[in-house]
């Protein structure tokens, strides 16, 4: 294969693909008489699994009608993530293994009569194709050369796989392009991440602090039913947000934020709990070290100060801050997730994570809880191979707090003209579509050309898979068993996932596609179990369960050693920071020549007649991944512009209007766009729901809905402490003619 | 008997669980719905409010539905539910029409159909599925003449509306704001 490579729509999955029609799922028909309501409780059968439409993991139980047709996903009682209740994505799961578009078979790139096309392919013969391309890649660059970006339970596997090929190149873009800096900014502070779930005690906390956070339009389960719990209770919320987010909705307070000022309004609200003795005096003297140079680095930032910066009037900061100290310490600061904003992030999220500890919210109830988890043992395998050069090579010098590999960093050191350390040559890339969950698309596809082998494993035919020269298909999670989940929560707790189904078409599960290569490489005493379930079993009687029992109750609670949900009163903690302190003033950023302390920098503002384009989430839809979800596109299968009625009434756009977006660098969207003319969005913003406008025409019901937000994010700002990706730094505009998008184009 | 519901407007999200739950639950086809979720705004950027409404048949006491249908399909089950049988239905559309909720869809199979409350699952104890798997809990379900059930304890303790009670009919269907 010669390294350019045209995108190809998977088209040869046309033949005979329609697996079911639309509408004919499930045959449970209303039951209302009382011998069929007798069948309902004795005819079907549930299996339980953890959900794999988001990141949270519900656990559930699959339920199957008496034919042994997947019917309905329920949330498991005992499980603390959902607590019963899935949500809209983990009920319309189903439709994840309905959707008749999904990925059939192994495909692989062939040039025919001089056009690049895929053929179909037995999966010994993909995996022959693509050991063969990786032992080559490897002794022509060595294993260094081959790098992952996976999302998702199949990591596991694939981060094994290519360990034990030589390489540690292995980056999850939830890490740059989302949560990272705030794992870094609480890394540096506490010396602990605050996890994921995160151990946010929203249950009883009496402040909620939103700021960017938008519980509720994030469907992050366990947190939206916390914050239920805490509104019954009277729970104070306060959000900081340019966009009247639903949970701006339901709070007490509502900062309509001027975007990208966040970080002046923290300074001042640190500015004014310091200066006002708001803060707590005990939790600070016995925990924290570095109080005194915070203090004299916020002097100046007062409210009065912040106003003129953020448009929040100072009246308003001082209440809210006053609201806080009232709380205190069930006061809750919410770290967010999706934080890679303006290249500043770590140290926004930084401010967030001193002003908690100023609060004294870390490690008390209605703060953040100590989170707990089973301790498992992993399967006994080989030492791996000493990987010679890590992503840190490619750039030496670059992102020197990153704690994880940076997925735009590993996709620039694929760029020959980078002059990188080492060059990457081949990808591995699982559950993630890069093209649209890396911001500069340009980029990703100019990297995409230089690379010997691109290896996509997804379950739908997303736009990555069209660059692949080898697509595997995944199986659903409901069709597979899975790592036990072991994530920290309040108590320790396992989940197991297993197969309601068999796996449909010629699909597979991750675990088992990634140990057939691991036997076409020659690595398989990196994978001794051949089965999966042999080595769940495996683990779980070694925590005093088994596969059976788990197969029987799906979740395994059980209590914590000891009574050490928060830290007791006056307790001395050694936290894991360099300084055994929560450390206000960051020693480590300092010496690695950063801000120690949280500054406000400006940031550019919108040319006129741009706005600037703030992307967010549907409760209902996952990234872009559920974007062609049965069941979810039935609740949602677009995405509209907001737009202030005092912008569209310039414009002359009206409600319901489809019109282009076009960005400062000139790009516009490849589809229209339905607008939504309202109040809810400032005047100097727009608002989109990311996750829509696929390419890929195989998505038969998401192709063209909508636009797509990371086309339009061409200027990304990137933090220089952990390499991530600042995406709300782009400007648009409208276009309102198709015949003006032609000419462009 | 009487079967109620009560949706809080201060929890609720619109997140739309209890229409997919429903779907799945009840096999409603692609592209039609039992209940929608609703959402309305006031005010002028930054003084707004929103309310939002997970919304669905009303179970109307007095309902124009079962009053005008030809066939005697569209009729009150225990406890006030109104149900549609559906070998009994011709598909003519007069209880769509009555219906100021708009709550009724035709279905592909040639019948009307609309929310049941999950009546094969009151049966068995269970509440219906939106009740059942809302992430906020905002939906309460019960029977209005027992006291002690969740939708009596909530409408006692909160201030509560009907949609457009001025149609006389009677909902059974509230919502607290």
């Amino acid at each position: 294969m010669t390294s350019r490579r045209d995108f190809i729509r998977i088209s040869v999955m046309g033949a005979g693909a329609l697996a079911l029609t639309r509408g004919t799922f499930g045959t449970a028909k209303l039951l209302s008489s009382p011998d069929e309501v007798k069948k309902l409780k004795v005819d079907l059968k549930r299996t339980p699994t953890y959900c794999e439409v988001c990141f949270w993991k519900c656990a559930g139980w699959v339920y199957k009608t008496s034919e042994g047709k997947i019917w309905k996903i329920i949330g498991n009682d005992e499980d603390q993530h959902c607590n019963g209740r899935f949500c809209p994505r983990g009920t319309g799961g189903v439709g994840m293994y309905y959707d008749e578009d999904r990925l059939k078979t192994p495909l692989i790139r062939v040039q025919e009569r001089g056009k690049q096309v895929f053929r179909e392919a037995s999966w010994d013969e993909a995996l022959d194709h693509i050991a063969a391309k990786m032992k080559d890649i490897s002794s022509k660059y060595g294993p260094e050369s081959m790098a992952l970006f996976t999302h998702g339970s199949g990591s596991a596997y694939f981060t094994n796989l290519l360990k034990a090929y030589g390489s540690s190149n292995i980056a999850e873009p939830s890490y740059a392009q989302c949560r990272g800096p705030r794992d870094e900014a609480f890394l540096a502070t506490f010396g602990e991440e605050v996890y994921s779930p995160e151990v946010t005690d929203i249950r009883d906390t009496k402040c909620l602090v939103l700021i960017g956070a938008h519980i509720g339009e994030n469907m992050h389960n366990g947190q939206i039913q916390e914050m239920s719990d805490a509104i019954d209770k009277g729970v104070t919320i306060i959000t900081v947000d340019p966009r009247f987010s639903t949970a701006a909705g339901k709070s007490k307070y509502w900062l309509p934020i001027k975007p990208s000022t966040d970080i002046a309004l923290l300074l001042s609200w640190i500015h004014e709990i310091i200066y006002n003795d708001y803060y707590d005096k005990n939790y600070v003297e016995k925990y924290c070290s570095g109080f005194d140079k915070l203090k004299e680095h916020v002097k100046d930032f007062t409210p009065e100060w912040a106003y003129g910066i953020t448009t929040i009037k100072p009246d308003l900061i001082r209440k809210t801050a006053k609201e806080m100290a009232n709380a205190t310490p069930a006061v809750l600061i919410h770290p967010g997730r999706h934080v890679t904003w303006y290249g500043d992030d770590t140290q926004r999220v930084r401010a967030i994570a001193i002003l908690n500890a100023l609060l004294g919210s870390w490690g008390r109830r209605g703060g953040f809880y100590r989170p707990a988890k089973y301790d498992v043992p992993s399967a006994k395998i080989p030492k791996y191979p000493e990987s010679k050069k890590s992503w840190t090579d490619a750039f030496p010098g670059k992102y020197p707090i990153a704690s994880s590999p940076v997925s735009n960093a590993l996709i620039e050191a694929s760029i020959q003209d980078n002059k990188p350390g080492f060059l990457i040559k081949g990808w591995i890339v699982n559950a993630t579509n890069l093209v649209s969950s890396i911001p500069g698309q340009a980029n990703t596809l100019k990297a995409i050309q230089n690379l010997d082998l691109l290896v996509s494993v997804d379950t739908m035919p997303m736009e990555i898979t069209g660059w692949a020269d080898v697509v595997l298909p995944e199986c659903t999670y409901l069709e597979r068993y899975d790592m036990l989940r072991i994530s920290p929560h309040r108590k320790p707790a396992l989940a197991l996932r297993m197969p309601a189904a068999e796996p449909m078409n010629n699909t597979r599960s991750g675990y088992n596609i990634a140990r057939g290569l691991a036997l076409k490489l020659g690595l398989e005493s990196y994978f001794p179990f051949e089965k999966q379930e042999e080595l769940l079993d495996w683990q779980l009687k070694q925590v005093g369960s088994s596969l059976e029992e788990m197969q029987r109750i799906g979740v395994k609670t059980k209590a914590r050693d000891a009574d050490d949900l928060y830290y007791a009163e006056n307790e001395n903690v050694a936290f894991p920071t360099d300084s055994g302190k929560i450390e206000l003033y960051s020693k480590a950023f300092e010496d690695a020549g950063f801000d120690p302390l949280p500054k406000y920098v400006a940031h550019e503002e919108p040319p006129e007649g741009f706005y600037r384009l703030i992307y967010g989430r549907a409760p209902m839809h996952t990234f872009g991944r559920t974007s062609n979800n049965p069941n979810l596109t039935d609740l949602m299968h677009e995405n509209s512009v907001w737009i202030n009625p005092k912008v569209s009434k310039e414009w002359g756009l009206m409600n319901g209007q489809y019109i282009w977006l076009k960005n400062q660098d000139g790009i516009i969207s490849d589809f229209p766009i339905k607008v939504r003319v309202t109040e809810r969005i400032r005047w100097d913003s727009v608002y989109m729901v990311h996750g829509f406008g696929h390419k890929q025409k195989q998505m038969k019901r998401c192709f063209g809905k909508g636009a797509s937000d990371t086309q339009l994010i061409t200027k990304v700002l990137v933090d220089p402490l952990m390499g991530g990706t600042g995406m709300r730094s782009n400007f648009v505009t409208f276009v309102t003619e198709k015949s003006e998008k032609e000419v462009a184009s | 008997m009487r079967y109620a519901m009560a949706v809080d407007t201060k929890k609720c999200v619109g997140c739309s669980d209890c229409v997919v739950a429903c779907q799945t639950e009840n096999n409603v086809p692609h592209g039609f719905c039992r209940e929608w979720v609703v959402e309305t705004m006031n005010g002028t950027y930054p003084q707004l409010e929103i309310e939002i409404r997970s919304e669905r048949c009303n179970h109307c006491i007095n309902a124009p539905c079962v009053r005008c249908c030809p066939t005697g399909a569209s009729h009150f089950a225990e406890g006030g539910i109104v149900l549609v049988e559906h070998s009994k239905c011709i598909g003519c559309g007069a209880c769509m029409a009555s219906c100021p909720y708009d709550a009724r869809y035709p279905h592909p199979d040639g019948y009307v159909d609309k929310c049941t409350f999950c009546i094969h699952r009151i049966k068995i104890g269970l509440a219906p599925a939106c009740a059942a798997v809302c992430p906020t809990k905002c939906i309460y379900f019960g029977d209005l003449d027992d006291a002690n059930s969740d939708v009596s304890v909530v409408l006692k303790k909160r201030k509560s509306k009907t949609l457009i009670p001025e149609a006389g009919t009677k909902p059974q269907l509230y919502f607290l704001i």
